[in-house]
C-alpha cells in the first residue's frame, strides 16, 4: 500500500424511505481506495454492501433513497453533493460499475457493439462510426471475446453468462475510469468462469492502474482477488484490515465466526460446522447497542453500548469492546 | 435384503428441442447420458459439476418428475419405472426432494400448518389431532417455534424457508432425500445452520442423501462419495477424501483448482499452478465427439475426439490396492500419465 489515495468515503450514511417510515440501512461508512489496488467489502444479505455501491455512484433508487450524511470525495470534490448532470459525468469516465446479472445491465434487444459505440459516444472519446466500431472490438478482445469482430454484431441472449460479464466489464472499461465498482459480478457465475472473471479483473487493474471496489459474500473470492477488506454488518462497517492481517487475526466476532462457519475443503467430511446462532436484526428493529451482540458468543452487558470503530492494530480497525480476547482466543476448529 | 437403496444403470434422459410455429423438433438436448449410480442406506453422495451438467436433471429423475428416456432406477431392489400408481404412491413416500427455492416449491396461499399436514393428508395418515400434532413435532425438529403454524411462508426468512421445506420433506420419514442446491441461495451464516440441521436428520433418521451441488466446499464436507459430472456424463466418482486430495480427471483438477480459498496467504503460488480452463461449456444438445472434455481438456490427444473414454474403476490398474469405492473410477483415456 502507498499508491494515491483516488476515492475516500466518509461516514457515509443512507436511508430509505417506505410505508413503514425511514430506515438507514447504511450507516457511519468509511474507507479509502488507492490507484492499483482493491478494496473489498464482504458481508451477507441486507449488510448495505450493495447499498454503499450505489450512493458512491450516485444510483439510489429516487426518491425513497437518499445518502443522510457523509461524504464520497473524488479529487477533492464531494459526490453527493454535485448536480445530476455533473455525476451524469463522473459516472463512466471517472467511476463505473459492473454487476451481478449482466443479462439485466444489458439491453436485450440491441446488439452488444451497438451498446459499447453507445457508450464510447455518450463519453464523446469517438469519431466517426468507423472508428468508434475499432475501438469496441478492441475493447471487446481486450476482455478476453474470442471473434470479436463477430461478437459485435451479436445479441446479449447469444452470449453465456461469462461471456456477457466480459461485455459488460468492456462497457464500464470504455471510458478508462479511475475507479470500478464491481458488485458481486462473479455470483451468478460457474467456478471455472469465475476464475476467468478475477483474472481478468486483476489484469486489466494492473494495466491501467484502476482502484477496484469488490462487493462480494464470498470470503473466498475476497483472499483471492482483495488488498484490503472491509466487513459490513447490520449496515456497520465492524472491521477494516489488509487482507492477510484479516484472515490471519479477525478481530470482530462476527468475521471469526464467518470464517469458521464456511464449508473449507480441508475440513473434515461430515463434521458439525460452528454456526452463527439467530438471524440479522432487521433494519427496523435495530438494537441501541453492538448489532451484533445478540449472536455473539463474546457479548456481554457491556455490548448494550454500541462500540466505535478504532484502530486495534497497525492498519487494522475493529469495532467491538472485546477485540482485546478474540486475540487471545484461540478459534474452535481452526488450526493453522 | 442386500440390494443397495438405490441402484442406477445407465439413465439417460434427452429433452426435444423445439422451433417454429409448428414446434417441429429441431434437436435433441443430451441432459444426462449414461449415468450409473449407487447409494446405500445413510450414505450421502455428492453430485457435482457446473450448470448444464445434468445433475438437477438426475435428481429430479429418480423420483420420476422426469421420466428416463432410457436406463434403469432401482429402488430397494424394485425397478420404479414399473411401478403401478400405488406401488409409486408409497415410493414418494421413502424418497423425497428439497430444491433451492422453498417459496417456489410451497404453496404461498397456504399457512405453514396446512403445508407440512399435506403430506400426511395425502397418505391418509392419522386424525385431525394426530396431524397437528406431527406438525408441531415437525416444527420443533427443524428448530421453527410451534406458532410457526399459523403463518405464510412468505413471512419467513429463507433458512426458516428452507427449513419449513425440509420438514415437509421429511415429515413421512422418506429413506432418500434429494437436496437440489438446498443451500445455494442462503448466505454462510445460515447456511451452516441449515447444512447441520441435514447431518442431524441424516444421523437420526438414518436417511441416505443424495446432495446436488455447484459448490464443491459445501458437497465435500456433506458427502462420504462424489461424483462429478459435466456434460451430462460422471467423468469422475470416488470417496470424497480421495477426490479432493487426488482428483485424476483434468476437468475434476480444473474444477477444484478454481476454487476460491479463503486465505490469502500463498494466492500468488495458487494462481500460477491453476488450471483456468479457456471457453464455456458446450451446448449439450451439440456436445463434442469422443471425450466431451476434449476441447477445453490441456491433455486432450487426437483419441480424446474420436474416441469416448468409459468410468472405469481405478482399482482395476492398481492392483491390491484398496476397494474400487475407495480408488475411485475415472472417464479419461490419459488419467495415469497425467
Amino acid at each position: 500500500m502507498g499508491n494515491e489515495v483516488l476515492l475516500t468515503v466518509d461516514g457515509l450514511a443512507a436511508e430509505f424511505t417506505g410505508d413503514d417510515g425511514t430506515v438507514r440501512v447504511v450507516d457511519g461508512v468509511s474507507f479509502a481506495v488507492r490507484a492499483g489496488e482493491t478494496l473489498g467489502i464482504v458481508g451477507e444479505s441486507g449488510c448495505g454492501k450493495s447499498v454503499t455501491a450505489l450512493s458512491i455512484m450516485g444510483l439510489l433508487p429516487k426518491p425513497a433513497g437518499r445518502v443522510a450524511a457523509g461524504s464520497v470525495v473524488l479529487e477533492g470534490r464531494d459526490l453527493t453533493a454535485l448536480s445530476a448532470e455533473a455525476m451524469h459525468e463522473i459516472r463512466g469516465r471517472r467511476i463505473s460499475m459492473i454487476f451481478q446479472e449482466p443479462m439485466t445491465a444489458l439491453n436485450p434487444v440491441q446488439r452488444i457493439g451497438r451498446q459499447l459505440v453507445e457508450t464510447l459516444r455518450l463519453r464523446g472519446d469517438v469519431g466517426d462510426r468507423r472508428s468508434a466500431r475499432e475501438r469496441a472490438v478492441e475493447l471487446l478482445a481486450e476482455v478476453g471475446i474470442p471473434a470479436p469482430d463477430r461478437r459485435f454484431d451479436e445479441y446479449p441472449h447469444q452470449l453465456s453468462g461469462g461471456m456477457r460479464q466480459r461485455v459488460l466489464i468492456a462497457i464500464a472499461l470504455a471510458c478508462s475510469p479511475d475507479v470500478l465498482i464491481a458488485d458481486e459480478p462473479t455470483t451468478a457465475l460457474d467456478v471455472t468462469i469465475q476464475a476467468q472473471i478475477l483474472d481478468l479483473i486483476e489484469r486489466l487493474q494492473a494495466q491501467r492502474g484502476m482502484a477496484v471496489i469488490f462487493i462480494t459474500h464470498d470470503l473466498g473470492v475476497i483472499a483471492e482477488i482483495a488488498d484490503e477488506v472491509v466487513v459490513m454488518y447490520a449496515g456497520k462497517v465492524v472491521e477494516r484490515a489488509p487482507v492477510t492481517e484479516l484472515f490471519a487475526r479477525p478481530l470482530h466476532p462476527y468475521t471469526r465466526a464467518l470464517l469458521e462457519s464456511m464449508p473449507q475443503l480441508q475440513s473434515r467430511a461430515k463434521s458439525r460446522l460452528p454456526v452463527i446462532q439467530g438471524m440479522v436484526p432487521s433494519a427496523n428493529a435495530l438494537p441501541a447497542g453492538c448489532r451484533f451482540a445478540n449472536r455473539c458468543r463474546f457479548a456481554t452487558p457491556e455490548c448494550d453500548v454500541e462500540p466505535a470503530l478504532a484502530e486495534v492494530a497497525s492498519m487494522h480497525w475493529a469495532a467491538c469492546h472485546h477485540w482485546r480476547r478474540l486475540d487471545t482466543d484461540v478459534p474452535e476448529g481452526r488450526a493453522e | 435384503m442386500n440390494a443397495p437403496l438405490l441402484e442406477v444403470r445407465d439413465l439417460t434422459k434427452h429433452f426435444p428441442v423445439r422451433a417454429g410455429v409448428s414446434m417441429r423438433q429441431v434437436g435433441i438436448v443430451h441432459a444426462v447420458d449414461g449415468v450409473s449410480l449407487r447409494l446405500e442406506r445413510g450414505e450421502t453422495l455428492g453430485l457435482v459439476g457446473e450448470s448444464g451438467c445434468g445433475k438437477s436433471t438426475v435428481g429430479k429423475t429418480l423420483l420420476r418428475l422426469h421420466e428416463p428416456t432410457s436406463g434403469s432406477i432401482f429402488f430397494e431392489g424394485r425397478d420404479i419405472r414399473s411401478l403401478g400408481r400405488s406401488e409409486m404412491r408409497a415410493l414418494r413416500r421413502d424418497v423425497q426432494i428439497v430444491f433451492q427455492d422453498p417459496l417456489e416449491s410451497l404453496n404461498t396461499r397456504h399457512s405453514v400448518g396446512r403445508i407440512l399436514e399435506e403430506p400426511f393428508a395425502i397418505h391418509r395418515l392419522g386424525t385431525a389431532a394426530e396431524r397437528r400434532r406431527w406438525v408441531a413435532e415437525l416444527l420443533e425438529r427443524v428448530g421453527l417455534p410451534a406458532e410457526a403454524a399459523q403463518r405464510y411462508p412468505h413471512e419467513f426468512s429463507g433458512g426458516q424457508r428452507q427449513r419449513i421445506g425440509i420438514a415437509r420433506a421429511i415429515a413421512l420419514r422418506p429413506k432418500l432425500l434429494v437436496c437440489d442446491e438446498a443451500v445455494s441461495a442462503l448466505d454462510v451464516s445460515i447456511q451452516s445452520q441449515v447444512l447441520n440441521l441435514l447431518l442431524d436428520l441424516q444421523q437420526e433418521m438414518n436417511l441416505a442423501l443424495i446432495f446436488i451441488a455447484h459448490d464443491l466446499s459445501v458437497v465435500k464436507h456433506m458427502s462420504d462419495r462424489v461424483a462429478v459430472m459435466y456434460l451430462g456424463q460422471i467423468v469422475e466418482h470416488a470417496s470424497a477424501e480421495t477426490i479432493y486430495a487426488n482428483p485424476k480427471h483434468p476437468y475434476t483438477r480444473a474444477l477444484l483448482s478454481a476454487i476460491p480459498v479463503p486465505n490469502p496467504v500463498d494466492r500468488e503460488r495458487r494462481r500460477a499452478s491453476r488450471v483456468v480452463l479457456s471457453g464455456d461449456v458446450p451446448s449439450p444438445i451439440d456436445p463434442p465427439s469422443g471425450c466431451r472434455f476434449h476441447p477445453r481438456c490441456a491433455y486432450a490427444r487426437a483419441e480424446c475426439a474420436t474416441r469416448a473414454p468409459t468410468l472405469d474403476d481405478v482399482a482395476k490398474s492398481v492392483q491390491g490396492a484398496g476397494t474400487p469405492a475407495q480408488n475411485g473410477a475415472v472417464a479419461c483415456h490419459f488419467w495415469r500419465e497425467i
